[in-house]
């Protein structure tokens, strides 16, 4: 972490002046994010962790209520188990779709085409276009009646759905849509296995090693740190799926798309119940920080870090 | 936690690189799979552009005519009326321009503080420094809807809902991720440099505006894109805290449009054209330091 600083050595108390003026002096630089932290992060968890226990509507003063939140969100809140659950599916669902189809995608870009940066590009831009545009251009295209989805599948003879309409399907079709915006994935992935040294391959395949072992037993592994920073960084990302629940159907059909961020947003910005909203939020935040702690010691059994001593004796 | 925030080794835009094989790709002759993979890159290609194309499409057809059977990829006659009365039906040339005052000021807020943040952890010495870089490192995992409430019980407090410094000032703050981004970068800068800069008598902050800054021209493009990106394309944010019809974003107009002329489809499509054609060109012209960006940060997992 600390670079090899080189600072003039001249006489001792000289240096010891310089020392103080340089940690001041660094100080003074990190000031603006130290006062962001303070302020934006640190702060207002604290504050959300008070509110959590109060009844608050941001005009009058938080009115302490003890557990009373946590108690009616478990007993009485049914809203709560179902956008929980809408959340947990979607999560479930989406996550290892989304990276299999991304890991599948850098694969196949990572060979020597001459368009590759078109495709790169191609596969990228989705995943930058603005969520309200996307939104309002799948709202169209799987409009029940005349979308372009459903015009599609009578073309080819498929059944078609209510999609947006179908509380049965309503969560399939987001992460249907999701899998447009996995732009990012891919260029994290692709970068991971153009960074696998060439002789790992050329070693596997003196060994006679084909298409699937070079996969199983050089790719996979190489890449287990990328694909553990993917799922980590995509599981926190989809507990928080918002702006396209928002404006594509607003929780609807029956709740079946209430997802949990949106349904904190009507406790905090509809209902201006504050104090249950921070309650969620917390509850939210150690549901993600529990299940960032399972993957982080599931790690262990399948992530290979290089250099690592426990994967020598593993093999 | 350490482990996947490590710090990385930079590399270049990944199609710099003298190509290494990857999968299916060892023998430099054209294997089976590789046509394979080809023909399957080609197919999700054209499924990936089918949604831009079929925007692009509708934002010209004839109103009426959006959902014609069977649809219409080539709109005949083509309507570029919808383009100039989608984006005068609502004041979108008021929301443009608040957008970008936004995007505007925001960018210039990330790069100048996480510039100088990064510099601090990069390339000064004192005692907290490791300890509270571990702090910025743990909240980039920390779920922003946390802070949410609070964050904005103190704006109110503060007088600031209906002006756009609660979507602003933050972005002054060097953001945990930009901070990563540079210090990343700013530790492969010779330490020559600042020293013989030292000798000529530079002071701490003339090293970071005179050497920093002019060095890392590729980090700091790639902190303005994320950011400015981020700005352009907010809707949370906006939707919280900018309720004045006078102070919207193109993203909250864009959502009241469809809220208040829903089945103006070729209309619709047109605003989101025009918001999202910015983005694109900012790709096109960026790509490089787009790729490094994301690279560098998702590499952390090495």
């Amino acid at each position: 972490m600390l670079g090899s600083d080189g600072m003039p050595s001249v006489g001792e108390r000289r240096k010891s002046v310089l020392h103080r003026r340089e940690a001041w002096e660094g100080r003074l630089c990190i000031l603006p994010w130290l006062v962001g932290f303070v302020v934006f992060t640190a702060g207002p968890m604290l504050a959300s962790a008070y509110f959590a226990f109060t009844k608050f509507d941001a005009l009058s003063a938080p009115e302490w209520i003890g557990l009373g939140n946590f108690v009616d969100m478990v007993t009485k809140d049914d809203l709560f188990w179902v956008s929980l659950y809408n959340t947990a599916y979607y999560t479930s669902l989406s996550i290892p779709l989304y990276l299999l189809i991304a890991l599948c995608a850098a694969m196949a870009l990572n060979v020597r085409y001459p368009s590759v940066s078109i495709f790169r590009t191609v596969f990228y831009l989705p995943s930058i276009t603005p969520s309200v545009a996307s939104a309002i251009l799948w709202l169209m295209i799987f409009q029940p009646d005349y979308g372009l989805l459903n015009t599609f599948l009578t073309w080819i003879h498929l059944p078609t759905r209510q999609w947006l309409f179908d509380p049965q399907v309503a969560k399939l079709v987001f992460v249907i849509m999701g899998i447009w915006g996995i732009g990012n994935f891919m260029v994290i992935f692709l970068a991971g296995l153009q960074s696998i040294p060439e002789h790992l391959y050329e070693a596997a395949a003196i060994d006679g090693a084909g298409w699937w072992a070079r996969l199983r037993h050089v790719t996979l592994p190489m890449l287990s740190p990328i694909i553990f920073f993917n799922l980590v960084i995509g599981i926190i990302g989809s507990f928080q799926v918002f702006t396209a629940a928002y404006i594509i159907t607003d929780g609807g059909p029956v709740n079946s798309t209430l997802f949990y961020v949106l349904y904190l947003w009507n406790n905090a910005f509809q209902f201006f119940e504050m104090g249950y909203a921070s309650a969620l939020a917390w509850v939210l935040f150690v549901v993600v920080l529990i299940f960032t702690f399972i993957q982080f010691k599931l790690a262990n059994r399948w992530v290979y870090y290089e250099g690592d001593l426990r994967s020598l004796e593993g093999t | 936690m350490s482990r996947v925030m490590e710090p990385l080794v930079v590399q270049g835009d990944t199609e710099a690189r003298p190509r290494p094989a990857g999968l299916g790709s060892y023998r430099p002759r054209i294997e089976p799979t590789a046509v394979l993979w080809f023909v399957v890159v080609c197919a999700f290609g054209v499924i990936a552009l089918m949604p831009f194309l079929w925007m692009i499409s509708t934002s010209m057809k004839l109103h009426g005519h959006e959902f014609d059977y069977p649809p219409q990829w080539i709109p005949h006659p083509v309507q570029w009326v919808n383009y100039s009365d989608g984006l005068t039906i609502l004041p979108f040339a008021l929301y443009f321009r608040n957008t970008l005052v936004i995007t505007i000021a925001s960018t210039i807020g990330a790069v100048l503080s996480a510039s100088l943040v990064a510099f601090g952890f990069a390339r000064l010495r004192f005692p907290e420094r490791d300890a509270l870089f571990a702090v910025l490192l743990a909240t980039m995992m920390l779920p922003s809807v946390v802070t949410l409430i609070p964050t904005f019980v103190l704006f109110k407090a503060l007088g600031w809902v209906n002006t756009f410094l609660p979507l602003v000032i933050p972005h002054f703050t060097g953001g945990a991720f930009n901070v990563f981004l540079i210090r990343q970068y700013y530790q492969t800068v010779p330490y020559d440099l600042d020293e013989s800069a030292r000798i000529d008598g530079a002071g701490t902050f003339a090293i970071w505006w005179n050497i920093m800054i002019p060095l890392s021209g590729p980090v700091l493009a790639a902190v303005a894109i994320f950011t400015a990106l981020f700005s352009w394309n907010d809707f949370m944010g906006p939707l919280i805290y900018l309720t004045n019809p006078s102070l919207k974003t193109v993203s909250l107009g864009l959502q009241f449009f469809l809220g208040q002329y829903g089945a103006q489809w070729n209309q619709l499509m047109a605003v989101s054209v025009v918001m999202t054609a910015p983005v694109v060109l900012l790709f096109f012209f960026a790509q490089r330091y787009f790729i490094h960006g994301i690279v560098m940060t998702g590499m952390g997992g090495r």
